[in-house]
């Protein structure tokens, strides 16, 4: 109970702005809906229409049906990510950050049991993302949508969080750093999101791979169908879910030392290879493990979404009626181009989770306690952090060709005309680079003026993920939908290429990117 | 180069609220092994990481051989090896790899001192950082120092996860370069006796000050020791010698406080009455604080070893 009041007070302006935020995002839909679509055979036509549209089934879900409340759960479908990742934020900055910063062990070695603080921050969390649920099911019913529905999407998105928090509390016993438990907990929800897309393009072809959705916890949730069938088995199966996850974190636990992780350790050498002496050796044993995660997982990601782009085309094929509509928006080659567009734009927002992952490891290194050795050698303050940020610049560039490469290689040998179609996919893929350089260089930015609070660069992230995914669908402000960097990205391949938006998000990575370092030159190093 | 490898005067650093060194003073000559003692949170460690350029003074100058630690630190570096209080390693590289890794960046270190020293501390240089318990931990970060051919030696509190047995080779090992002679050792420490048995000179410093500072024949006059003794004869002029201090008789039991200068003739008077039994204190430095300063000691009373 001390440990939830200790959360409570140092969360206590974070965790409402977020359960209010994201509880009340929905709400917004309906009148955004209700406008552009005010009429059931209007509603029924953009249904029918978003229904087979790969790219929004690609990051949305699949669509049942037409009514007002199904379109607002359908377009929200994005929202139990951005759930999933703030509750895992919140679980690892309570149980290893904290731990990592040596007040866990402060606490541990008094009253406090050994899982007491595990135990307050899956219940503080799981209890918050429950709040989410509730003020946005309340809400809803205000605007005078079906009750069950209301309750049956709020409680897919509290839901949602307790798959996060599950995730985190058994990443957390994982390993040492809260920087690899966060990572690794990330790792699981793109995974679940990947398998749950790819589940869900396939339904709309006939490629029998749709069972996929099944595989993944996010499938679940969408077979929860709020407003249509609203069933509620799958809420108790994802509770059990939940359960079954903290079980196993909670015994994971007793199994670990304070401070340590439950990966097993092996024996190293007994000296270093000629690698290992400069700041840049170190970089590249640090972030070589991240680099090649990301690049094999982004590689396998462009081969499946690249196989699956042709099917996108079929549909203009399946039905008549469609054809026409379809027509307008460019024909079967247009539509397969909005698809690609829409997915690599979705890889450029996925990197630069690498991209700031990346730029902080140097944050995670000075906390941890590791830099002070470092810096206390002739290495440098400006050469150790150019070591690192190689990695959060480059490392983007690699893993964002590497699957332009492939989603273009395996689009087209699918249609026999990779010539014709590698190209624009791989011009599509690196295009968004400059936006990703952006994000990291703010994470840069943080570490070097305000490194206590370089968490925030999740944050822009997050919002950026909002206003790119989210932010259409509600009609935001142009002006709102400007401050993403990814907004100013070229449609690729389809749309016009403009070098001056590039160029323009090079420049402000880059001065965002020296404000950093020349911080960081000018600070104290600080635990 | 001067004769003071490190020379700060005034120094004062805030964090916040909190002023961690308020005037520090601190002078160490080269070649010499220098004490630098104070209680938890009285400042060394933002004192040393201000020596590597870590930390930026708010007032006060800092040379370090010579040179200025914030601007110059990375030809510094070269000259000198840290051994953080609390180190810690990375997780995925081994003891081995650390060593030679801070050595390369130092600028190189001598092999066959790095193997004796694993050797000597009983390390096994193949485990990986995770697996380190925090002594071990602090033995890398020992043998990286003690392996490399530097003439400045910044050591912060070296010995706090080390047990007994591995604090006499730390002992030796300091003694050793002493004899070498030509390295200077800046040794922080919250344990009285273990400055004592190693330092040439001492700089104690309390809430950001530095309140003493010479050899420490000079400071005998602040430590005292405390003595308990049973014997089976009667004990005649212990209470009228100049140095004791605070003596009670219980039948055949007897305890008094001793300087350090009339340990011996206290000691004749205890041996000529019989001794049967004998129990030495060192002063902690908490007493030796509440002794001369009246200083009420916030901070947990660390156990005298
Ligand atoms: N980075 C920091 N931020 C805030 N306060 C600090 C920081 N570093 C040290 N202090 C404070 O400065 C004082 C001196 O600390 P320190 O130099 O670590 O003492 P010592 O090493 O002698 O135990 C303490 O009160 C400590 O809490
Ligand atoms: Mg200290």
């Amino acid at each position: 109970m001390k440990m939830v009041r200790l959360i409570l007070r140092r969360d206590r302006v974070l965790m409402p702005i977020w359960v209010l935020f994201i509880g009340l995002v929905p709400l917004s839909y309906v009148s955004a809906i209700n406008g552009l679509f005010p009429t059931a055979p209007q509603r029924q036509s953009y249904a029918d229409l978003s229904a087979h549209n790969a790219g929004f089934v690609a990051l949305y879900g699949r669509l049942h049906g037409s009514s007002l409340g199904e379109l607002v759960a359908w377009r929200g479908g994005f929202i139990p990510i951005v759930i999933a990742i703030v509750a895992v934020l919140t679980v690892i900055r309570h149980t290893r950050t904290e731990e990592e910063a040596g007040r866990r062990e402060l606490l541990g070695s008094t009253v406090v049991g050994r899982h007491a603080g595990l135990a307050a921050a899956v219940l503080t969390t799981a209890v918050a993302c429950l709040l989410l649920g509730v003020v946005l099911a309340v809400g809803l019913t205000g605007q005078d949508l079906p009750a069950s529905g209301a309750w049956a999407l709020g409680m897919s998105m509290a839901m949602a969080g307790w798959i996060g928090v599950g995730i985190a509390a058994v990443a957390a016993q994982l390993t040492t750093g809260a920087g690899g438990a966060r990572g690794i907990a990330m790792g699981v929800i793109a995974a679940a999101f990947v398998v749950r897309m790819v589940g869900d393009i396939a339904s709309l072809g006939s490629n029998g791979l749709s069972w996929l959705t099944w595989v993944s916890p996010l499938g679940w949730l969408e077979a929860i169908r709020p407003f249509g069938a609203n069933q509620w088995w799958p809420v108790l199966v994802l509770v059990g879910l939940t359960v079954l996850l903290t079980a196993l974190a909670a015994a994971l636990s007793a199994r670990r030392d304070v401070g340590s992780g439950l990966l097993p350790a092996r024996l190293g050498p007994a000296s270093a290879g000629p690698a290992l002496r400069s700041p840049f050796g170190l970089a590249w044993r640090l972030h070589r493990g991240l680099l090649a995660g990301w690049t094999i997982g982004f590689a396998v990601l462009g081969i499946v979404m690249g196989y699956l782009a042709s099917s996108v085309g079929d549909l203009v094929n399946d039905s008549k009626e469609m054809a026409q509509v379809f027509a307008r928006l460019g024909g079967a080659q247009g539509l397969i181009d909005n698809y690609l567009a829409s997915v690599t734009s979705l890889f450029g927002l996925v990197a630069s989770a690498y991209g700031i992952q990346a730029a902080l490891r140097m944050r995670g290194e000075e906390a941890g306690g590791r830099l002070e050795p470092v810096l206390a050698t002739a290495a440098g303050r400006t050469r150790w952090a150019a070591s690192h940020l190689v990695f959060a610049l480059l490392g983007p560039a690699v893993v964002l060709l590497a699957s332009g490469l492939t989603m273009g290689l395996a689009h087209g040998l699918n249609v026999h005309d990779v010539g014709g179609q590698l190209p624009g996919v791989l011009a599509g893929a690196v295009v968004q680079l400059p936006a990703v350089w952006v994000l990291a260089s703010i994470a840069v930015l943080f570490f070097g003026v305000l490194p206590r609070a370089s968490m925030a660069a999740w944050v822009a992230l997050v919002l950026c993920m909002v206003l790119s995914l989210v932010g259409p669908a509600v009609r935001l402000d142009q002006w709102l939908l400007d401050l993403s960097p990814f907004t100013h990205v070229p449609h690729l391949p389809g749309g016009a290429a403009n070098a001056l938006p590039v160029v323009v998000l090079v420049v402000i990575a880059a001065v965002l990117a020296a404000g950093g370092l020349a911080g960081w030159r000018r600070r104290d190093v600080t635990a | 180069m001067s004769g003071d490898a490190i020379v700060a005067a005034g120094l004062v650093k805030s964090f916040g609220a909190t002023k961690a060194l308020d005037g520090l003073e601190l002078s160490v000559r080269t070649g010499e092994v220098h004490g630098f003692l104070g209680p938890n949170g009285a400042g060394k460690s933002t004192t040393i990481r201000i020596l590597l350029g870590l930390l930026r003074a708010d007032g006060g100058t800092v040379r370090v051989l010579d040179g200025d630690p914030w601007g110059q630190a990375t030809e510094l570096h070269r000259k000198l090896a840290y051994v953080p209080g609390d180190v810690t390693l990375w997780p995925n590289l081994s003891g081995g790899e650390v060593i030679d890794l801070l050595g390369r960046m130092r600028g190189g270190l001598d092999k066959r001192r790095r193997d004796a020293w694993l050797e000597r501390f009983d390390l096994d240089p193949r485990k990986k950082g995770r697996s380190y318990s925090k002594g071990n931990r602090q033995k890398v970060a020992l043998v990286a120092a003690l392996a490399s051919d530097v003439p400045l030696l910044l050591l912060d509190e070296p010995t706090s996860g080390l047990d007994p047995l591995m604090e006499e080779v730390f002992r030796e090992a300091i003694a050793e370069e002493k004899r070498r002679g030509d390295r200077t050792v800046l040794l922080s420490s919250h344990i009285l006796s273990e400055v004592e048995a190693l330092c040439d000179r001492v700089t104690i410093i309390r809430e950001g000050r530095t309140v003493e500072s010479g050899t420490l024949a000079e400071l005998r006059h602040l430590t005292r020791t405390t003595i308990k003794a049973e014997v089976s004869g009667d004990v005649n002029g212990l209470a009228e010698l100049p140095g004791v201090h605070d003596l009670v008789t219980d039948g055949r039991s007897i305890r008094f406080d001793v300087d350090t200068a009339s340990l011996d003739p206290a000691m004749r008077a205890l041996t000529a009455a019989g001794l049967t039994s004998l129990v030495s204190q060192p002063p902690t430095l908490e007493e030796l604080f509440l002794r001369h300063y009246g200083d009420e000691v916030r901070v947990p009373a660390v156990v005298a070893p």
